[in-house]
């Protein structure tokens, strides 16, 4: 299941009705937690999308509360929260010069899908892993030997790269292997209300989290 | 007794350094009168700066407003008059508010609380949308990255001040210095400034040497903060980042310092250190018409 998250509803619930702008400290926090508790619901592994499309402007103080301390409680390589991945939608060119700001500041990365569906890897990533996480996007599920085949890296370093990939959920480990993330958000003609599910359409994700 | 405090006929942030002079030496409980019927124009900064003025007097003080009834008007359009009539005990007339004034993207408002930062934000971007493009020659997707800077200003009152501010925007042209239109955005408070606001959290750590510029230096130039949460600190890294990629001027004053981000076309020193003490921090910025690509 994916669960798609409208921060601008989010925000309209949890501080005023007639905002429309993601701006301080306290409302960043405060749609955080709007947050927070709707992936209280969804159980111990999912894939949630969140989606920016209603938010007009971004700043660097909500950049900070909403995307970069939610990736950190679910990033954490000791004891993350529980397993659930992030898939960014709507990102404006805006919305994208806080979020990198604030990336870069906590050493994080995150997936984007783009309007068209392609996913888009942002933030701190260094070559190798972003290689093996393109390869996985080209490959859609795949392991560390067939990462290892396709960018000539050794299969101890492609191995190493999915690992790190996964503990900072840029892929999804499955049994039958590391999988591509896709939200599959750009097939819907409407989005859903917040706390909807949308059944994955595996040509997009390839995956089925749940 | 009253101190009359003589105000430029031109009043902008290098020009209110005679007013700060004036005002430094006298006791806060000490009646002051500002005279400002000579004066012929005011920047953001000369608005937010006489609002904070007022906040740091004990005595209600008194203002003359400008004779010249262009120049009055103007203020009214401002809003100036709206909140210095809650501060100050006015003499002279005061001009109805009337229609809005083009150039003034954002009317004086108080900064006192995060919903002010919500009005602020809602109320500029259709204008500043139409000025930036029009004037500026600026992207539109330059508005938003704009309203960013603002927010993040606005928020260093919130956080830092312990106390409310004042925020206005307007755009004009810089015809002496510059010959090109800019978009002025000051911020100013009366607040504790930057240095008491390290010292609540750094007090044991600092050394020898410690001051109003070194303060400046660390949270402008540093991103230093009071607060531990490494997330803090980024708000004014990214205005100095827009402020540079804009070819803009940035100056920050807060007690007896003034830090500065100037372009090729500006002039003044990047740090200038025994100024006239004046509680709070004092925030401009300065974006010029565009010419060429970034």
């Amino acid at each position: 299941m994916i669960n798609h998250i409208d921060v601008g509803t989010v925000l309209k619930r949890s501080v005023c009705d007639l905002y429309s702008n993601l701006v301080t400290r306290p409302t960043g926090a405060a749609v955080r937690i709007g947050i927070e508790h709707h992936l209280d619901e969804i159980g111990d592994k999912a894939l949630a999308i969140l989606d920016f499309s209603h938010v007009g402007l971004l700043d660097f103080s909500c950049a900070d509360e909403i995307v970069a301390k939610l990736l950190l409680q679910y990033v954490s390589v000791d004891l993350p929260r529980r397993e659930v991945y992030f898939v960014f939608y709507g990102i404006s060119d805006s919305h994208m010069e806080a979020i990198e700001t604030v990336l870069e500041r906590h050493n994080l990365a995150l997936v984007t899908q783009l309007a068209d569906g392609a996913a888009q890897l942002v933030g701190n990533v260094d070559g190798d892993q972003r290689r093996a996480w393109d390869t996985i996007g080209r490959l859609g599920n795949a392991g560390a030997v067939d990462v290892a085949d396709a960018t000539g890296m050794g299969y101890d370093r492609a191995a190493q790269m999915l690992e790190t990939l996964w503990q900072r959920r840029l892929v999804i480990r499955q049994e039958s292997g590391y999988v591509a993330i896709r939200g599959g958000i750009g097939l819907r003609t409407s989005p859903p209300a917040i706390g909807e599910s949308a059944a994955v359409n595996p040509a997009v994700s390839g995956v089925e989290v749940s | 007794m009253t101190t009359i405090i003589n105000v430029p006929q031109s009043l902008d942030d290098q020009s209110f350094e005679q007013i700060f002079a004036q005002v430094a030496p006298l006791p806060p409980e000490e009646k002051i009168l500002i005279d400002a019927r000579r004066t012929r124009w005011a920047s953001p900064f000369g608005f937010t700066a006489l609002l904070s003025l007022a906040q740091t007097r004990l005595e209600r003080p008194a203002l003359a407003v400008p004779e010249t009834e262009e120049t009055a008007s103007y203020w009214s359009r401002a809003s100036f008059f709206n909140y210095a009539e809650s501060l100050y005990e006015i003499s002279g007339k005061v001009p109805r508010r009337g229609r809005s004034e083009n150039s003034v993207l954002l009317e004086v408002t108080p900064i006192n609380g995060t919903e002010d930062v919500h009005t602020v934000v809602e109320n500029i971007q259709h204008r500043a949308q139409a000025i930036l493009q029009e004037k500026l020659h600026l992207e539109a997707s330059v508005t938003m990255r704009f309203t960013m800077v603002l927010s993040e200003i606005c928020q260093n009152v919130i956080e830092h001040a312990g106390c409310g501010g004042w925020v206005s925007v307007h755009a004009y042209k810089f015809q002496q210095r510059l010959g090109r239109w800019v978009v002025v955005i000051s911020v100013c408070d009366a607040g504790m400034g930057f240095r008491k606001s390290l010292e609540l959290a750094q007090g044991a750590r600092i050394n020898g040497g410690w001051d109003d510029g070194k303060a400046l230096e660390e949270t402008v130039i540093r991103g230093a903060t009071r607060f531990r949460d490494p997330g803090r600190g980024q708000g004014l890294a990214g205005v100095r980042k827009f402020t540079g990629k804009w070819e803009g001027m940035m100056s920050v004053r807060s007690g007896t310092a003034r830090i500065a981000i100037i372009p090729e076309w500006g002039q003044g020193l990047p740090l200038s250190e025994g100024l006239p003490f004046f509680p709070g921090a004092q925030v401009q910025i300065t974006i010029p018409e565009r010419i060429g690509q970034p």
